[in-house]
């Protein structure tokens, strides 16, 4: 199964529901699409949910911290929203977990953003 | 693609593949992986870790070693012992070196794009190492053991240089 995304906007923030495998090939290069269109239509803040995926390998972690660093760049900020036991573990091996700014519940996960914007 | 081989029968404790280098075929890696190491004994925490460090190794082979020419086959063998998995993966690459990899955990490497594979499997698996078959290929071998009360080691150790004789 190759990765889906689905995107909803909620205020200023697109919410992009992610399912499948992010993985080298097909889903990293349809994760870096989806941020490089969004980071096009001016969407800055972007809450990626991985409640549905199913598996990430390092290029899929690569590819999340690319996504980091280029929406960082831009000026806005990337949030990872319900990692699954199995993302969360890679995270923490691979120390990247204090990197990304992680959350379990969506709607705080969407006030964060306003109060890092009025920060 | 091919059809998935019948892993295991009730008498061996040998399995071998060989699969068009295609990253297709990751995915048939995998799903025989889990098979063996169901097999081998393994809870299905561990059973994920020897998939990812398989899922690695064929990334590797595949897009590395053979790059991502689907001419060129990876061959995978499975070995169950009575206290270990041993997992072998050949590619038709020119090998590398991966002794002198940077840490992937320390600060200037933190936010590398790449460089996180084999630094996986060295945490996941117990064993870790490459052989250069003198213009014949790569083979990594990967040893995860059964029960050993041992903790799993994190990565990014020279743990290749700490494999034991394992070829009985």
């Amino acid at each position: 199964m190759s990765m889906k995304a689905t995107i909803r906007q909620i205020d200023s923030v697109a919410v992009v529901d992610i399912s499948g495998r992010i993985t080298l090939g097909e889903g990293c290069t349809q994760l870096r699409e989806l941020i490089r269109d969004q980071l096009g239509k001016g969407n800055k803040n972007l809450l990626l949910n991985l409640a549905d995926v199913t598996y990430i390998d390092s290029s899929g972690i690569g590819e999340l911290v690319s996504a980091f660093t280029g929406v960082s760049k831009q000026g806005g900020s990337l949030k990872l929203l319900n990692l699954t036991k199995k993302v969360h573990d890679l995270l923490q091996i691979t120390k990247l977990y204090t990197v990304f700014d992680v959350h379990e519940d969506e709607a705080k996960a969407i006030s964060s953003f306003t109060k890092t914007a009025s920060a | 693609m091919r059809s998935l081989p019948d892993p295991m029968t009730p008498d061996s404790s040998v399995v071998e593949v060989t699969l068009e280098s295609d990253l297709k075929n990751v995915e048939v890696a995998e799903e025989i992986t889990r098979r063996v190491a169901g097999t081998a004994g393994f809870d299905e925490d561990e059973q994920q870790r020897i998939e990812m460090a398989v899922h690695e190794s064929m990334i590797n082979a595949i897009w590395h070693g053979n790059q991502n020419d689907s001419s060129k086959s990876v061959w995978l063998q499975f070995k169950i012992h009575s206290d270990r998995l041993e997992i072998r993966i050949r590619d038709q690459g020119h090998g590398f070196d991966p002794s002198h990899l940077p840490d992937p955990r320390s600060d200037e490497n933190l936010l590398n794009v790449s460089g996180r594979g084999i630094f996986l499997i060295r945490t996941f698996m117990d064993e870790f190492r490459v052989e250069n078959l003198n213009g014949q290929g790569t083979e990594v071998t990967m040893i995860k053991r059964l029960n050993t009360g041992i903790p799993t080691k994190q990565g990014g150790t020279d743990r290749e240089h700490e494999s034991h004789d394992s070829t009985n």
